[in-house]
């Protein structure tokens, strides 16, 4: 049985005494392309904080098989947040500084940057196609241009899993499938297992390989075939489950 | 022209000349280093509120007869970690925070000074400062805490450029962000109370912001801004107490007005540049 990268055991996540994820347990094998859905409020982003240890929890979460304690998570992991709700567009940094500080997480104190990172950093922005970039302005930059800086920072530790919370909500269609196409790159060609939270239902359907429903417990989690065999997702999609399953 | 080399000339010959200098080059290379990540931060009017606080805390000291940096460091400390207290626990936004602790300094500065009387004049020329009154002690106090304020952003530089940009990737980077705010805004209060003396109470949070606002206009890579701030802040304090000397102004506030004049100039170069 091949090591599992996350294991989620019986998570539950409360605010104010109110269950925002309750009892969720779940599986993410090495090179899975998860896409978690579910209507809002229905504890998709909180799952994603539980996982990087932004929120407390009862439960267990493990990556690789190690529990955060005796772990430090953030080596494996790449997070790319939902942009707009942070992003400064007058911050005087220049994309390269903004990938490159991807890098410290794995940094012991004080921290010093290496030629190494840089070369990392510029490799990530290779593999995104955004070298021409690296030395314009943070807040100059289109909005899928943005976030390929923002993935480019997740990716330069060459982490084992990324995990993306909405990251294509302020991006046009055009940039979005971009976005969606250089992930599937990553996820099928360096094997990074992805961890992708979206509204957009029609485009995990056409990527993911695993779907995750959750409606603040699981209501569905498995393969995108048996997504499209499962009465309960019929029951909750209706007619938009033959829509999402049309991708082959 | 010639005049004006002449007198500055004639001003580097003064011992109290030479401290102001000393004393205020330092300070305006702490303050502009901290203004950059606290502007950025939305956190540039801390030094505001902190000055407030010390007014209160330099009334205690005269009424104890105590020395005002030594009363005024530990509680000006403490007024700073009560702000961030306020702003990550109690749901109090950051502004209004700061306007919390800083009116009660006020508050209780000017009650302390009218129901203790005898030291009004003293107190109120804390409010404005005097930078050319600075002692060879004071020159020496102001140049360790602001070496400290620069070895500690030179160590804990990416730490606070990354919660600077983005405070929750920083976390799940695993940087200690509660760890870091408590340090930077310790350093920010140790500043403002080193400043007091030198801009006073009322002008200290220039010197936080102006620099950092002014490099920010300019400069589009973050290492350039903290580099810049602090040259601007230096520059502008030379400029000013000469100004000051020459034109018999009080320094603390030609040391301002000319930190205005470099962020008109920047301004106006970024409008011109597009």
């Amino acid at each position: 049985m091949s090591m599992k990268i996350v294991e989620v055991k019986n998570l539950t996540v409360k605010y104010n005494g109110v269950e925002a994820l309750s009892g969720v347990s779940l599986e993410v094998d090495p090179a899975d392309y998860v896409g978690v859905v579910g209507p809002n409020g229905s504890g998709k982003t909180t799952l994603i904080k539980a996982l990087l240890g932004l929120v407390p929890y009862e439960g267990q979460v493990y990556f690789l098989e190690k529990g955060f304690s005796c772990f430090t998570k953030e080596k494996h992991v790449g997070y790319l947040p939902q942009k707009m709700s942070f992003l400064d567009q007058r911050f005087p940094a220049t994309a390269l500084e903004i990938v490159v500080s991807g890098v410290y997480c794995c940094k012991k104190f004080p921290k010093r940057l290496s030629r190494d990172d840089y070369t990392a950093a510029e490799e990530a922005m290779e593999i995104l196609g955004i070298t021409n970039l690296k030395d314009r302005p943070i807040g100059r930059l289109s909005g899928g241009q943005q976030q390929r800086v923002l993935l480019a920072r997740a990716l330069v530790h060459r982490p084992e899993i990324l995990i993306l919370d909405e990251p294509t909500v302020a991006l046009d269609p055009q940039s979005r499938e971009a976005f969606y196409a250089t992930l599937q790159k990553l996820n099928k060609e360096r094997k990074v297992t992805v961890f992708f939270v979206s509204h957009d239902v029609v485009s995990i359907g056409k990527y993911a390989s695993k779907i995750l429903y959750l409606d603040r417990q699981i209501i569905f989690y498995g393969t995108f075939e048996e997504f499209c065999k499962s009465p309960k997702m019929t029951d909750y999609f209706g007619a938009g489950q033959h829509i999402i399953c049309h991708r082959h | 022209m010639i005049n004006i080399f002449q007198q500055i000339q004639e001003a580097l010959q003064y011992a109290f000349i030479q401290r102001a200098i000393i004393a205020g080059c330092f300070m305006g290379l702490g303050c502009s280093f901290l203004g950059v990540f606290l502007v950025l931060r939305r956190f540039s009017l801390i030094g505001d509120g902190l000055a407030h606080v010390s007014f209160a805390t330099v009334a205690i000291a005269l009424l104890l007869r105590a020395q005002p940096m030594v009363v005024s460091i530990p509680l000006v400390g403490l007024a700073s970690l009560v702000i961030l207290k306020l702003n990550e626990k109690a749901r109090v936004y950051g502004d209004a925070a700061i306007g919390l602790v800083s009116s009660f300094g006020i508050a209780l500065g000017v009650i302390i000074a009218s129901t203790a009387g005898g030291f009004n004049v003293d107190l109120f020329s804390y409010l404005f400062g005097n930078i050319l009154s600075v002692s060879g002690l004071e020159v020496w106090m102001t140049a360790v805490i602001s070496l400290l304020v620069v070895l500690v952003i030179v160590l804990f530089y990416h730490d606070l450029f990354a919660i600077t940009f983005d405070e929750e990737y920083a976390q799940v980077s695993g940087i200690k962000v509660k760890r870091v705010n408590k340090i930077l805004i310790l350093l920010t209060s140790l500043i403002v109370v080193s400043g007091i003396k030198i801009v006073g109470t009322m002008l200290v949070s220039s010197l936080i912001i102006l620099p950092a606002i002014s490099a920010l206009q300019i400069v589009k890579s973050f290492r350039a801004t903290i580099v810049l701030a602090g040259v601007f802040a230096v520059i502008s304090v030379i400029i000013g107490i000469f100004a000051s000397y020459i034109l018999n102004l009080p320094s603390g506030a030609t040391i301002v007005m000319v930190n205005f004049l470099f962020f008109i100039v920047s301004f106006f170069y970024r409008r011109a540049k597009g």
